[in-house]
């Protein structure tokens, strides 16, 4: 008979919160553990706290191994709507549990951690003795290096202007672990060599990879590889690396350097030999895990066909700081006498936004590893959209669906889909290719032109997050 | 010897961690005999074996060569060479441009509705 599961409280940070509840669910596939998330209608944006049941605390330790969002997991000894239920639980907590932290060589201390109300220090400490009378504690107060960290978690509600008297909800726990947090500064591209106007924030790119189910010796992928900031974040994780893109420039790091917007003249400098996606990485110390990258356009394929890639992860151009282009041209050219023409860049022409979603998705079904996933950043209109918008293919399904608000206008729509069935198992005569519903992405510069609606080029609302 | 299917004009040898699970797993994705054609077109077949060996994931040198030749060995300057086409890719900074040019893609002509909205896009 299996034993009963434990409860446990992850505290989050108070952001990002459509991907909350895909972190988590992302994170117990990827590892196999099963656990429980107690609150099903948890309301993200209402409250930092989540509890979860889970098998035991080894378990807990390698879930924050991951953690991006989650910030600190405690274990709950007590939990209810007011001070006084608590208080009542924590006495009646059997000796069988409470031996486990209150002996007399175990030193403790408590923090107080309040959700839509500062509590002064004072009335802290009054809290803390409040609740810490009601455990039979024996050990002694270290405020530096505990082996016992107690939380009072305290659920004021969201709106700090309109904060009740009392809170709203009460959680004591004993803190067990925390998540990884810090990659996101250690990996920030404010400190990354190489970085273009589209790079994905780090704390997003490793939400996409654990989306994408990365694990180590993985083979990952990236069709519109940009700067390669997807790739940095697999090869954390473990995963081996490999990417394409379109841009002759971006992939070669030649042009302007990487800081030099809004430089005068005089100080704009060119990118050196460091600024490249293997400079990145071994920025990192991560170039091991480095395969390779091509110039190549996405609309022609040059792969062998075969199940290849664990995951793919991208950010397709959504036409508004960068075009979304494909090789060729309306004009008629004569026969190019010798086609490797050293130097010629080739003419390319408008890849319409639908086009690149299908191509991505009939890609992923050929391409990816049964059970293998497609993340992706799917740019959407708030006034039209429905889950008719997301792309459709007989191969995948949807697994996650997470939504970034760009501004009034726009947003983005992180997709997670996993490839559930081979295309050898479909009848060929069958419908095997990836449709759109909506005719939203057809057309050229089909979202740029909800961007700028004036055409102009420039956005009349400024501070909009960063986006491709 | 078949016509080789890469040429190089500068190679260079890095060192990488060896990761025999990672090397493991990717074996039954690559196409040997081409892996095999490579390696002796660049002249660093050394001691891999010209046939996939049984029980490979067992076999530590097999292993350790396989992961010299796909891992160690990158080619800064050269052409990679269709076997079918002749088509030569040209391979700058150790990144292949696999590019097309205009007259290779398509039938000509696209629709002139994508002509015209071309130039909308600075």
């Amino acid at each position: 008979m299996a034993a009963p599961l434990r409860q446990f409280m992850i505290i989050f940070a108070h952001e990002h919160f459509d991907f909350r509840l895909s972190e988590v669910t992302s994170i117990l596939s990827l590892l196999h553990i099963k656990a429980e998330v107690c609150q099903q209608n948890h309301d993200a944006k209402q409250s930092p706290f989540l509890m979860l049941k889970f098998p035991n605390e080894e378990s807990v330790h390698k879930y924050m191994t991951r953690s991006i969002l989650g910030r600190t997991v405690m274990e709950v000894l007590a939990h209810g709507p007011t001070r006084a239920s608590v208080c009542e639980q924590l006495k009646a907590l059997p000796a069988a549990e409470t031996s486990r932290y209150c002996s007399e060589e175990n030193s403790f201390c408590w923090r107080v951690h309040s959700f839509g109300k500062k509590i002064k220090q004072d009335k802290r400490l009054d809290l803390i003795h409040q609740f810490m009378v009601n455990l039979p504690l024996k050990g002694r107060v270290d405020l530096e290096n505990p082996d016992d960290l107690f939380y009072i978690c305290e659920d004021y509600g969201p709106n700090p202007n309109s904060a009740p008297e009392e809170p709203f909800y009460v959680y004591v726990g004993r803190k067990v672990s925390e998540g990884q947090r810090y990659l996101a500064h250690q990996y920030s591209v404010k400190t990354r060599h190489f970085i273009g106007n589209t790079s994905m924030d780090a704390q997003l790119s490793l939400i996409m990879a654990n989306q994408g189910g990365v694990k180590p010796n993985m083979f990952v992928f990236d069709p519109f590889v940009g700067t390669g900031s997807l790739l940095v974040a697999a090869a954390h994780f473990g995963g081996y690396v490999a990417g394409c893109d379109i841009n002759v420039n971006t992939i070669h790091g030649v042009g302007k350097s990487s800081r030099s917007f809004g430089k005068p003249r005089g100080e704009v400098t060119l990118r050196g030999n460091d600024e490249n996606i293997l400079a990145n990485m071994r920025q990192y110390n991560l170039h091991d895990r480095y395969l390779d990258v091509m110039v190549s356009d996405f609309a022609l394929n040059v792969w062998r066909e075969q199940e290849l890639f664990d995951v793919i992860v991208t950010d397709p151009p959504y036409g508004i700081r960068e075009k979304t282009r494909k090789i060729g041209t309306n004009k008629h050219y004569d026969e190019l006498e010798d086609q490797t023409l050293e130097g010629h860049i080739p003419s390319t022409m408008s890849y319409h936004l639908a086009d690149i979603f299908k191509d991505l998705l009939n890609f992923s079904a050929r391409y990816l590893r049964l059970h293998g996933r497609l993340v992706y950043w799917l740019p959407v209109v708030n006034a039209e959209y429905s889950d008719d918008h997301i792309p459709q293919h007989p191969c995948l399904k949807v697994i996650a669906n997470s939504e970034q608000k760009i501004n009034m206008t726009i947003s983005r729509r992180l997709i997670t889909m996993e490839k559930y069935q081979s295309m050898q198992n479909i009848n060929p005569l069958d419908q095997v290719e990836a449709e759109i519903k909506t005719r939203t992405y057809e057309g050229s510069n089909a979202i740029r032109k909800i961007y700028f609606p004036n055409n102009s080029g420039c956005q009349s609302h400024n501070k909009s997050l960063p986006l491709t | 010897m078949a016509d080789p299917t890469v040429t190089v004009n500068e190679m260079k040898i890095r060192e990488v961690d060896f990761n025999p699970e990672f090397i493991s797993r990717m074996i039954p994705r690559i196409e040997w005999k081409a892996l095999y054609e490579a390696a002796l077109s660049l002249d660093v077949v050394g001691n891999l074996s010209p046939e996939l060996i049984t029980d490979y994931e067992k076999d530590e040198d097999f292993l350790k060569e396989a992961h010299r030749v796909l891992m160690e060995v990158e080619v800064i300057k050269g052409f990679l060479i269709c076997p079918e086409s002749g088509r030569k890719f040209p391979i700058e900074n150790g990144i292949p441009n696999m590019l097309l040019n205009e007259g290779e893609v398509g039938d000509g002509p696209a629709q002139s509705e994508a002509l015209q909205e071309d130039d909308s896009m600075q």
